[in-house]
């Protein structure tokens, strides 16, 4: 049993709702760590470490809205180039954002040129109302990064979106090519990372790219 | 007081101009900050009544003319003051303190408070950074006979966390603003003084202006000149160097050549060294994550104090929570976010100061170091 607050236990809680976030996710709906409400930690001898969660989140777009959930999270053993298992269990439903994301898609569905944007939010956290679902996707979509390279000693956040393509395909997808900046907490460091990026209402996101960059990028 | 208006002719009359501001604290008017002055541009600069004869005689002394632009900056004041006096007279109007400034804006806004709060604040020099800038820091004391216990706060250690100098200027104006009227504040300044830091870390807090949103360290170079930066909550002398830091200056932990080896670092230590049988608490302002965080960073060993420490914590969160619903999280650096050493807040607490800790404003990651501007009220209104 491990205290809430601990690192362990909010370093697996991160991971936990990242996972879930991407899994869940789409350009109106984000779903955000707010609380550990519980935390148990099992070692498992030649397998790894695995965390019993009980978790609140909270709802990106209106922080009055939560929800309960458990999870479960595998620290593989030794090998640090296997991402960790994740399941988890939602209580209830999540609300539904079916209209907004069919506002957004055809809105650039139909746009003529390909939406290219820099720097969202800006320096002093500004984001315009257009820009918001483009944000809250690259969030949505840093989950499946964030999960793909968390172990036990690293807890990752988006800091900032640097760089934003659109890429026009001839299929029902809309897809994004991102640029973003990932904070690092235990190392603090800032380290920008490449994503490509699908979606659909009906079909979810999904990171088909991704790769660290170099520093100086 | 009076205004002097001077061309400097050579780099040596400006370098001396620049020595004179600095070390008598001169009311630059024009250029903002003393590395601006140049030759062959003009100097405006603002020298206190009982300074007058000195700063004459040393120019004289150094054939550097100069005229007299203002002959009495009170009679000029007085001239355009109106009539009624308001409360907000006590802070520099038209001040937007729901907004980031940049650093010339924020140098300008510590002497406007000292000028229009003179009765309370004095504004003092603490030292230079690595690039040469003066840091300084606002003492808030209500004259008394009594001998009052320090409160020291300080914000801005790390460049990129842009909402704390911001809560540091709140809280000034705070201060100023209800000490008269606030029962609590009054009581609070017949017992306590307040040195306030707006910005420790001044030329990281520039570079993240105009160069690197997300720079966190200070600007000094390392290897000749082909690596910046230390991160100055790692080079205190509190365990220094032995974990949760790198020795290499391309990492954003850097720790630096040795304990207090950078000029900020240092400036820092020694006026809290020279003050602290008299200080009571210690409060070092970051951002993000939510946190209260008491000592240490460097072991998992309690403080001797812990129990009191962890008590205080508490409740001030408690306190914070009411305001708008925002939680906190209280405990140990080491055991809530990670294990370092060579932190400003271990520092003060093995140096003897009772009551130290780290405050991380909001959020807890959704925005993170770019908090947008609208949440700059709540936050310091909560965390006030």
């Amino acid at each position: 049993e491990l205290p809430p607050s601990h690192h362990s236990a909010t370093r697996a809680a991160a991971l936990a709702a990242c996972y879930l976030s991407y899994q869940r996710g789409s350009p109106w709906r984000g779903l955000a760590l707010r609380a550990v409400r519980s935390c148990r930690r099992q070692d498992i001898d030649g397998v790894g470490h695995k965390y019993y969660l009980e978790l609140v989140l909270e709802d990106v777009l209106d922080k009055d809205s939560t929800v309960n959930c458990t999870a479960e999270v595998l620290h593989h053993l030794g090998n640090k180039k296997i991402a960790p298992d994740v399941q988890f269990t939602i209580e209830g439903e999540l609300k539904n954002t079916d209209e907004a994301d069919n506002v957004f898609y055809n809105r650039i569905k139909s746009l003529e040129k390909e939406l290219v944007a820099e720097n969202i939010p800006d320096n002093h956290g500004n984001i315009s109302p257009e820009m918001e679902p483009i944000r809250l996707l690259a969030w949505v979509a840093s989950g499946y990064v964030i999960w793909q390279n968390s172990t036990e000693n690293t807890k990752f956040q988006l800091a900032q979106i640097k760089h934003v393509k659109q890429v026009k395909r001839s299929d029902e997808y809309l897809e994004f090519d991102y640029m973003i900046l990932l904070h690092e907490m235990v190392s603090q460091e800032i380290i920008p990372w490449q994503m490509t990026v699908l979606w659909h209402p009906q079909h979810g996101v999904q990171v088909t790219r991704e790769s660290r960059q170099p520093k100086h990028a | 007081d009076q205004v002097l208006h001077i061309v400097p002719e050579t780099f040596q009359q400006v370098q001396l101009l620049q020595h004179l501001c600095s070390s008598l604290l001169l009311d630059l008017w024009k250029p903002l900050l003393p590395e601006d002055i140049g030759a062959g541009e003009d100097l405006h600069m603002r020298v206190p009544a009982p300074l007058v004869q000195e700063v004459k005689h040393s120019l004289d002394q150094h054939m550097i003319s100069y005229s007299i632009l203002i002959p009495d900056v009170q009679e000029l004041v007085d001239q355009n003051m109106p009539r009624e006096r308001s409360s907000l007279r006590q802070v520099p109007e038209g001040y937007d303190y729901t907004q980031y400034h940049p650093m010339g804006e924020i140098y300008q806004w510590m002497s406007e408070i000292q000028n229009s709060n003179s009765e309370l604040v004095t504004q003092h020099y603490l030292g230079n950074t690595a690039e040469n800038r003066p840091m300084y820091y606002l003492q808030i004391s209500q004259p008394s006979d009594k001998i009052k216990k320090i409160i020291w706060m300080d914000c801005g250690i790390h460049a990129r966390e842009w909402i704390t100098p911001a809560f540091c200027q709140w809280f000034v104006k705070e201060i100023l603003q209800n000490y008269k009227s606030d029962p609590k504040i009054s009581r609070f300044l017949q017992n306590l003084d307040l040195y306030i830091l707006p910005v420790l870390n001044i030329d990281g807090y520039i570079y993240s202006w105009e160069k690197d949103r997300l720079w966190r360290k200070n600007r000094s170079p390392y290897m000749n000149g082909t690596c910046y930066g230390t991160d100055l909550n790692r080079n205190f002398n509190s365990s220094w160097g032995s974990i949760g830091v790198s020795y290499n200056c391309s990492s954003i932990i850097f720790c630096g050549s040795g304990p207090e080896s950078e000029p900020e670092t240092k400036a820092v230590a020694q006026l809290i060294e020279r003050k602290k049988s008299d200080i009571l608490c210690y409060l070092t302002i970051h951002s993000y994550g939510q946190y209260i965080l008491i000592p240490y960073g460097s072991t998992t060993e309690p403080a001797s104090n812990s129990e009191e420490l962890m008590y205080v914590a508490e409740k001030a969160a408690a306190a914070l929570t009411e305001k708008y619903g925002t939680s906190y999280e209280v405990g140990s650096t080491s055991l809530i976010l990670y294990s370092n050493s060579g932190s400003s807040r271990d520092w003060a607490h093995m140096i003897g100061i009772p009551f130290s800790y780290t405050f991380e404003l909001r959020d807890k990651g959704t925005h993170g170091f770019v908090l947008p501007p609208d949440q700059i009220q709540p936050t310091c209104e909560e965390t006030m």
